[in-house]
């Protein structure tokens, strides 16, 4: 599920993957806010019954990014497959609870600041849209899908100078923006 | 009255509102807006009712900030824009996780097709979200 401003902007990457899931496009960032993701990649594991048995997390396809993330795709994908081909749940279901992060009410005014600035540039509303993606990162700074993700909606280059200045700040200032599990 | 856009989450509704120093809306407005109507037991939506309280005045008009309030909901209003934007309330997208009920949602693959969490229900998922950024 691509968190992404329009099917356009995913679209090269499922045409080449030419995946045998559903690969779906969330522009309104639905599924963001439902489970309180704040960056991509995230990752969360469902079970038959519709339970979550692994929380938000952050795991990769590949290896790719193991030098910036420090995180071995590996290590996701050998408990990824225990859990499918043997039913071994990573965690009791007490341990998923506590290893949840739960949205603030402040980050929820920030999601429905971004829901009104994503609709406003869905109208051409750029300046106005612009106004409200910045309220939106303002109220949720560690929000990276709500910082980064609108860049692409405000002319900026996610992986451009700006970026790289938003997060060199967020870090110098002993941040993380990637959240991955404590435990595996 | 003026003519609104009203964005509740992922839908989108055109209603009239009084934007006036406290915006008010009819409960024709409200539930066309939300699904929330207004009752002699207060708000209600499904089997749930919120006693309304002040929020809705002797001529029946709405209080949408006051309504805000007592669902613990964020509303973002942009008079120049004509716009609303009501988000989900903290405690209720907190209270959903702690369930561990894997919310329900729908979207569109590339082609528009619509897929529902729920239509994979007997299988195991991996929810994997990316994007190009």
């Amino acid at each position: 599920m691509a968190l992404d401003k329009d099917a356009d902007a995913a679209r090269p990457w499922i045409e080449v993957a030419k995946p045998t899931h559903p690969s779906l496009i969330d522009t309104k960032h639905v599924v963001a806010d439902l489970y309180n993701m704040v960056n991509v990649p995230t990752i969360l594991w469902i079970d038959e019954e519709g339970k979550i048995v692994r929380p938000n997390d952050v795991a990769y396809g590949d290896n790719t990014w193991q030098e910036v993330t420090g995180l071995d795709a590996d290590v996701h994908k050998g408990a990824l497959r225990k859990w499918v081909k043997g039913g071994e749940v990573p965690f009791p279901l007490g341990r998923v609870r506590e290893l949840q992060s739960l949205p603030t009410a402040e980050h929820q005014e920030a999601r429905a600041e971004f829901a009104m600035a994503q609709y406003l540039w869905t109208q051409s509303k750029a300046e106005a849209a612009k106004r409200h993606f910045e309220r939106a990162g303002e109220l949720a700074p560690h929000d990276f899908t709500i910082r980064r993700g609108s860049m692409p909606m405000r002319d900026i280059d996610p992986m451009g100078e700006e970026f790289f200045k938003m997060a060199g700040e967020w870090a110098e200032a002993g941040n993380e923006w990637y959240h991955p599990l404590p435990e595996k | 009255m003026t003519a609104y856009t009203f964005i509740d989450q992922d839908t989108i509704a055109q209603v009239e509102v009084d934007d006036g120093a406290a915006p008010t809306l009819s409960p024709t407005a409200l539930h066309q807006a939300t699904g929330w109507d207004v009752k002699p037991e207060g708000f209600c939506k499904g089997e749930v009712c919120v006693p309304a309280g002040a929020a809705v005045a002797a001529d029946g008009a709405v209080d949408l900030a006051a309504f805000a309030k007592l669902m613990s909901r964020p509303l973002v209003i942009d008079q120049a824009e004509r716009a609303i934007s009501l988000g989900a309330a903290a405690r209720d997208r907190g209270g959903a996780l702690q369930s561990l009920d894997a919310p329900d949602f729908t979207l569109p693959d590339l082609d528009g097709n619509l897929h529902s969490l729920s239509d994979y229900r007997g299988k195991k998922i991996l929810l994997a979200a990316y994007a190009s950024w």
